[in-house]
């Protein structure tokens, strides 16, 4: 187990390797000068120099890429070009809006969607299980910026429920950092409910079918107590792997829900620094999403050993 | 015994099929009854009717299948008539049942100890303490060995018998009054077999449960049963004590169907012919290792050191359990695997190590016929082109390769004009008849058939043995012949080899081995056979 978990962490560092080279070519292979962002409408070219050699624009792909990973290695993930801080700050200040959306988003996908594809699964066949597949369908094709509006259309303007946007951070007031974090979680979660609800329904239907079901039944146990307790522990793996891959959409859908929100989280950063060109902030955030998925995904995997006795690393 | 309610009546039982099957009822007016102590076996071969019978006493029945008529009263009370609530009352605690795959049957990720807790949880109020030494009680009843350990242990960690074992204990916990057993030892070595018939006998016996079983297996029959009920299509051929359906049988179907168990008593065949040696292995092994880049290597051995030879024109049988390593042998004397070491001669040519391009014109001459008939052949391309995929392969002409394909049919007797069907639209025996004319096409040297007539019903394959025993005198063929049924190595093979745990423990003239075993194991083996005649 200590082997696995080692290895797997060691092989975080291959991962990001690729994901910093990449970014770091993709950012200064596209069109687009941080320095004329910066200089604004009116500046003239002699300024754009002036400011290209104070980032360091000048210098040699390889030589900017060496002083970057240089500077990370000692801890030190350089200055925004934009905000005039230092990202490690900027990642701070805005990291609480992310994490809270990600986690209420979460718990509530996984809450709703696992009874919701375990019942379709039992009822196979049913209006119910219709619904639900037909749910799925729908919440993988509709994009989540419409899903927002719509949800500010009827919750907040219509109904006035629930605030438009905005954000209230959770240390000030609870209760308005709740209240602004239904929509957005509900958002987030639809296109995520959808791919669980369906795996978990796939997952359980294969094991209902299963010799051991049968044991349980002729042991004279419920069927709730089949259901919950036999067939789905033992769908759990593939659902569990689906949630760790559901991180990656997560991560993207976070970054068109804060906007529509009007959240001012890491998403929101993110949508800042591509269009402002602030190359050192878009490399960190992004180096840190990629960490963020796979220690996830580590976990998910340690996680396995919970419910399946067979699997040990 | 007379002013005692038996334990089990059924009474003119029907269950209706879903439209558009082969026949209206699963179980058409069947009765029989199972007192206390007795043990009743249901004897029938697929399709009969015999497990429908059994989920239906449960109320375990697949939701398209329906009783529509007849009663089933358990101790007088009448299980079709009661709620689900009811059924799930009487289950495990006036009536358990125990399954033909314990491999599946049990739950992987629980611990067996609360499997069995489970039962007793359900069922009764007994507080913890209570329950768990019930159930070390029950495990050591059962004779698994260390009960403590077993109760934490996982379905995985155990064998194949010691899972029956476990799903025993769980159905018998709660002192049942009836304990329907479905085909418990098919799946499992003779040896284990005959150690769990015999536990299920002494178990019945101390307490009394009437115990409903079921099987194909005419051996198990007269090794366990007090009475037999033949089925066949759903409705009851002939019923009466064993001893009496077994030596005296009434009905042409029971007769056949006795007729037709191949018998472990000696045939004819004994002489080794002196031909031309078709295939000979030299210290042939094969380990599988697990390579890990930080673990230990995990290494299995096989196959150990295996000396064989093969004579054209005659049957080598090889026999052992389940994990012997007869399988790996014969898929590395086909080179679907490769050999780790010694030596394979196909004729004079040493095919072990030789690259896979060189290899290629060798393929033709061994061909194999599997197990399963029903996985074994492409679900979505014609029997046709089964058939003619090989020798075309081989550049045969498609023309040349379909008049072969024809002629082959009759051979096997089916009909030539069924070329363009697909397998699904055969019967298993008639599948394997196909998978034989496949192999038979590439005209190979030497036919490997492993486990080849294992998942037949009785009847079926005898008429595939047959077959296979008229092709060889026929046209000479040569057959490597793998089985765990030693019954069927011993009517088929002019010698035999014995593996245990990859080693071949002892070979030699068929006769020789089946009279006078030299080897403990091979003695063991012959005395776990359930055998038929014991009662006849």
């Amino acid at each position: 187990m200590f082997d696995f978990i080692a290895r797997r962490l060691v092989a975080i560092v291959p991962v990001l390797a690729v994901v910093a080279v990449f970014v770091f070519l993709m950012l200064r292979l596209t069109p687009g000068d941080p320095a004329a962002v910066i200089a604004g409408d009116n500046a003239t070219s002699d300024q754009i120099a002036d400011i290209r050699e104070k980032l360091g624009l000048n210098q040699p792909i390889w030589q900017q890429f060496g002083i970057w990973i240089g500077n990370i290695l000692q801890g030190n993930f350089g200055e925004s070009f934009f905000f005039k801080k230092t990202v490690a700050e900027l990642i701070a200040q805005r990291v609480e809006p992310t994490l809270a959306l990600a986690l209420c988003t979460l718990v509530f996908a996984v809450c709703l969607a696992v009874p919701i594809g375990v019942l379709a699964a039992y009822r196979q066949g049913s209006v119910f299980d219709k619904a639900v597949m037909a749910f799925s369908v729908l919440g993988f094709s509709v994009p989540g910026f419409v899903i927002g509006y719509c949800l500010i259309y009827i919750f907040a303007i219509e109904l006035g429920w629930l605030p438009v946007q905005g954000y209230v951070r959770i240390g000030v007031d609870f209760g308005r950092f709740a209240e602004r974090m239904v929509l957005p979680s509900l958002t987030l979660s639809v296109g995520f409910i959808a791919l669980i609800a369906r795996i978990t329904r796939a997952s359980v239907l294969e094991v209902l079918n299963e010799d051991y079901i049968r044991t349980a039944r002729a042991k004279g146990l419920s069927n709730r107590v089949v259901l919950m307790r036999h067939a789905l522990r033992n769908a759990a793996v593939p659902i569990l792997t689906v949630i760790g891959l559901g991180i990656a959409i997560l991560m993207g859908g976070a970054v068109v829900t804060e906007s529509v929100f009007g959240l001012p989280g890491l998403g929101r950063l993110t949508v800042e620094a591509v269009l402002s060109r602030d190359f050192p902030t878009i490399q960190t955030v992004i180096l840190l999403f990629s960490v963020v998925y796979v220690v996830i995904n580590l976990l998910i995997d340690i996680s396995y050993t919970l419910f399946d006795p067979r699997i040990r690393y | 015994m007379a002013d005692k309610k038996p334990v089990l009546e059924v009474r003119n039982l029907t269950v209706a099929l879903p439209g558009g099957a082969d026949r209206a009822n699963a179980v058409q007016k069947v009765s029989f009854t199972v007192n206390s102590g007795e043990i009743v076996c249901l004897v029938g071969e697929s399709g009969s009717g015999k497990s429908v019978i059994a989920f239906t006493v449960m109320g375990l029945l697949a939701k398209a299948l329906k009783p529509t008529g007849g009663e089933i009263l358990l101790e007088g009370e009448n299980v079709l008539a009661a709620s689900e609530e009811r059924l799930r009352e009487l289950r495990c605690t006036r009536m358990s049942m125990i399954f033909q795959e314990p491999m599946t049957a049990l739950n992987p990720v629980m611990s067996c100890g609360e499997q069995i807790d489970e039962v007793l949880r359900t069922h009764t109020n007994l507080d913890n303490a209570t329950r768990k030494a019930k159930i070390i009680k029950i495990l050591s009843r059962v004779k698994l060995p260390e009960p403590e350990r077993i109760y934490a242990s996982y379905p995985h960690q155990l064998s194949g018998g010691q899972r029956q074992r476990i799903m025993i204990a769980m159905a018998l916990v709660l002192d049942p009054v009836l304990l329907i057993a479905d085909e418990p030892t098919t799946a499992l070595d003779v040896t284990t077999q005959a150690e769990i018939l015999k536990l299920i006998a002494e178990l019945q016996e101390t307490e009394g449960t009437g115990v409903l079983f079921i099987t194909h297996d005419f051996g198990v029959v007269a090794e366990i049963a007090h009475k037999v009920a033949v089925l066949r299509w759903g409705e009851l051929v002939e019923m009466g004590p064993t001893e009496q359906i077994l030596s005296r049988p009434v009905a042409g179907y029971t007769r056949m169907l006795i007729s037709s168990v191949p018998s472990i008593h000696p045939v004819h065949r004994g002489v080794r012919l002196e031909g031309k040696t078709v295939l000979r292995t030299e210290k042939l092994g094969k380990t599988y290792s697990g390579k890990s880049f930080f673990q230990k290597a995990r290494v299995v051995k096989a196959a150990i050191d295996v000396d064989l030879d093969i004579r054209r024109g005659e049957t080598l049988g090889i026999v052992g359990e389940s994990g012997s390593g007869k399988s790996t042998v014969a898929r590395c004397i086909a080179r679907l695997i490769d050999p780790s070491e010694g030596k394979v001669y196909l004729g004079d040519t040493e095919i072990a190590t030789m690259s896979a391009s060189r290899l290629r014109p060798h393929r033709r001459k061994v061909q194999i016929v599997f197990q399963d008939p029903y996985r074994s052949m492409n679900p979505r391309i014609t029997i046709g082109e089964s058939i003619i995929e090989g020798p075309m392969n081989f550049g045969l002409p498609r023309d040349e390769a379909l008049a072969r394909a024809r002629k082959l049919m009759e051979t096997v007797r089916l009909d030539p004009n069924a070329l363009d069907r697909y397998p699904h639209q055969f019967s298993g025996g008639q599948r394997q008849r196909i998978c034989i004319a496949r192999a038979l096409a590439m005209e190979p040297e030497l036919l490997i058939a492993d486990e080849a007539v294992s998942a037949l019903d009785v009847s079926v394959q005898k008429q595939v043995l047959e077959l296979m025993s008229e092709l060889q005198s026929e046209f000479g063929l040569t057959y490597l012949l793998i089985s765990h049924n030693l019954a069927v190595v011993r009517q088929m093979s002019t010698a035999v080899g014995v593996l245990h745990n990859g080693v071949l423990v002892e070979k030699g003239p068929t006769d020789a081995i089946f009279d006078n075993p030299q080897a403990d194991y091979t003695r063991m083996l012959l005395d776990a056979v359930p055998d038929i005649s014991r009662v006849a």
